[in-house]
């Protein structure tokens, strides 16, 4: 059944569709539509889970690994001075594995404030241990929401996953979303039937004080588990497409890269307005191409490596500045094709919610053409942006 | 009621944890998990009782653990009973955090649990400063202490706040039950541990819990101690049941509190008259709390001059 409803509505639907068991659930623009959903299906009875109405972000994320802890399914959501609020707890549900899923509505963060899409507040939880995986549209949220749970209870990963959805872009936009059915969401992805638990019966202790001749080895299984859902997110993309339809790469999406010779890395919606781009490039004769980064952690050092092998430039669009210069995804790109001589362009655009129209997108490709033909361009280029002239 | 001699000895909360001798948290510890039994799930925030009852790969709890941070025991105490509830499970939820953890860092989420009235059991062992990361003054600390941010100066001599008041602040929540409780007191401690046990809601145990290098203190007198805070008026026991306040136990004859703070390295620096400010503190808290006059020859006493910290230069820097 298809219906027309927000990115935030979509992302309710999904958490309905996994049957979530607690959500622990505090306001933040532009999240909030998508607690106010779950609070209207738990109150009309569609929905079966304990809905808590938290006094702050920080006691959502600390319910939401108790919870977890004691076996319970647990779905929030959040944004931008949110995420920083809990940024504390993000890390301890990561390293004691509780496979939390929690939606980030993308949104600036910090002084002087905003509401509208960036990335700056996502990024600074890159090291926490969630994996991170950016949506394009409303129906790629909700289906992220189904896949998230099946990657992060998955024995060889058990990790938080935090879906990013672009503010406002999509939050508050609404889109025909295709809604799968109950009893086929029942069959991709089971109870969720952990191995330790908070339960008298079994009695375990979880996030014990950890001295230095332990804690190293810890430090390494959740690497390792992080780079074990490389796999994993394959896999069950896979298995989402066979079974639903819809299929979104794994962990990087690829549009006309076949005999591209200039590719744009995109994250989120801007993705959309470049496919567009790319059709009218193409039919200019430029063999261009783009590759859309879906998870940001994992982050995908090898296929990036391979699908860049033949290409002479690569540019980089980045929602964030991480203040050295760069984006963050400008530097993981960079970092991951080490040892490889092609340029790499960094393209910042779309910071604080600017729109990112396709005549930037089109200069994006156009700078980062000439520096696949040899000539010296700017590593760095603001788009847009008053005092520079990229 | 239990008896003391049929108190459960199945060792939740096992020998072998590496608390200081005479330690007040550990004991309260240990005798509030006898009463609750084997099927409660405690939190812990950050606190000596982590470091002493769990450091890996040792651990003194036999019923399961959860900690992952300082200021956050009321919202995981909710986190994990609404699991429970989710799948039917029987199972207390209590939580075990300082006073730092409860009345400073952890209020707000404390507040919370207590406003929507959630069915966790939040136990505050109150030994009157930050003792895990070595004596800081808390909202807990009593005027006059030393602690190692309110340090006997030259000029400025321990702490110059009263302790907070944090039972009022926790009964106005309107919930089901709030306590305090002593150490030296086991009779009245297992009943409220057991009654709050008993009660659905949001129930609140206040122990005091003296600290032996907090407080600088013998380790043999832990009991004696607590036992001369309540006659002291320094700590009083009492419970609210649904808004309805009980004293539990009143002291016969009203001690000094120069005596209980004479037993304490932590007071020992204070002045007559910082002793009689302290002094009138707790007569004033003593005939609000007891509806009568402290005794006579405790209370009526010639009022402290201006405190010695509030000098001239003082009030020609900040006014009066």
């Amino acid at each position: 059944m298809k219906r027309v409803i927000t990115g935030d509505h979509a992302v309710a639907m999904g958490a309905k569709l996994c049957r979530v068991e607690v959500v622990p659930a505090y306001p933040i623009t532009p999240q909030t539509l998508i607690i106010e959903h779950i609070a209207d299906f738990v109150n009309d009875g569609e929905m079966d889970a304990k809905f808590l109405t938290m006094e702050s972000e920080h006691s959502v994320m600390s319910a939401a690994a108790a919870a977890s802890a004691a076996g319970a399914r647990v779905f929030t959501a959040t944004s931008s001075q949110g995420l920083a609020f809990m940024h504390e707890m993000l890390y301890a549900t990561a390293p004691l594995r509780l496979p939390v899923v929690m939606a980030n509505a993308s949104r600036t963060l910090g002084g002087p404030p905003g509401i509208w899409c960036e990335y700056n507040d996502s990024m600074g939880a890159r090291d926490s241990g969630w994996l991170q995986v950016y949506v394009e549209d409303n129906q790629e949220a909700l289906d992220m929401i189904i896949q998230s749970y099946r990657i992060a209870e998955d024995k060889r990963v058990l990790l938080p996953v935090m879906p990013c959805l672009d503010g406002f872009v999509l939050t508050h936009t609404v889109e025909p979303v295709e809604i799968p059915q109950q009893e086929d969401v029942d069959s991709f992805l089971p109870p969720y039937s952990p191995d330790i638990t908070l339960d008298p019966a079994r009695p375990a202790m979880i996030g014990t004080f950890m001295p230095a001749e332990y804690i190293m080895e810890l430090r390494r299984q959740t690497a390792l588990a992080m780079e074990s859902a490389k796999k994993v997110i394959g896999e069950i993309n896979d298995e989402f497409a066979r079974r639903f339809g819809r299929n979104y790469g794994g962990l990087i999406d690829m549009y006309r890269m076949e005999d591209a010779e200039v590719a744009l890395i995109t994250m989120g919606t801007v993705t959309s307005t470049s496919r567009e781009v790319v059709d009218d490039l193409r039919k200019a004769g430029k063999k261009v191409g783009i590759i859309k980064l879906r998870f940001f952690r994992p982050f995908p050092s090898e296929d990036l490596h391979k699908v860049l092998s033949g290409v002479s430039a690569v540019g980089v669009f980045d929602r964030s500045i991480s203040y050295h210069g760069g984006g963050p995804v400008f530097n993981e790109v960079r970092s991951a094709l080490y040892g490889n001589s092609l340029p790499i362009i960094n393209h910042l655009a779309g910071i604080g919610g600017r729109d990112v129209t396709k005549e930037q997108i089109m200069k994006m490709f156009d700078v980062t053409i000439k520096a696949a033909k040899g000539e010296k361009m700017n590593l760095i280029n603001w788009h847009n942006t008053r005092g520079e002239s990229v | 009621m239990i008896k003391i001699k049929d108190l459960p000895d199945d060792n939740l909360f096992t020998a072998g944890h590496t608390a200081c001798p005479g330690c007040g948290v550990a004991m309260s510890i240990r005798n509030a998990i006898r009463v609750l039994g084997k099927d409660t799930t405690v939190y812990v925030p950050a606190s000596c009782a982590v470091v002493f009852g769990t450091t890996f790969p040792y651990g003194a709890w036999k019923v399961p653990f959860f900690h992952t941070a300082f200021e956050n025991t009321g919202a995981c105490l909710t986190g994990m009973k609404a699991a429970f509830e989710k799948k039917g499970k029987e199972v207390t939820a209590a939580g075990f955090a300082g006073d730092g953890g409860t009345y400073d860092i952890g209020l707000q989420s404390m507040s919370g649990a207590a406003e929507r009235n959630d069915d966790v059991l939040y136990i505050c062992l109150d030994n009157e400063a930050y003792m895990n990361t070595g004596i800081q003054r808390s909202g807990g600390t009593p005027f006059g202490a030393w602690t190692t941010t309110t340090p006997v100066g030259t000029k400025i001599q321990g702490n110059q706040r009263f302790k907070k008041n944090l039972g009022d602040i926790v009964v106005a929540h309107e919930i089901p039950y709030y306590a305090t409780l002593s150490i030296g007191h086991p009779l009245d401690f297992i009943r409220k541990v057991e009654k709050a046990k008993s009660i659905k809601g949001f129930r609140f145990l206040h122990m005091f819990t003296p600290c032996i290098p907090g407080w600088k203190m013998d380790p043999a007198k832990t009991v004696e101690v607590t036992k001369l805070a309540v006659e002291s008026g320094m700590w009083t026991l009492y419970e609210v049941e649904n808004g309805e306040k009980r004293i539990t136990y009143k002291p016969g004859k009203m001690k000094r509190v120069k005596d209980y703070l004479m037993m304490q390295g932590r007071f020992r620096h204070m002045g007559e008259e910082d002793i009689k400010k302290l002094q009138m503190w707790v007569c004033k808290k003593w005939s609000l709390h007891y509806k009568e006059k402290g005794a006579p020859e405790v209370c009526e006493i010639e009022p402290p001059v201006e405190h010695h910290a509030v000098t001239e230069e003082h009030r020609e820097m900040h006014g009066p």
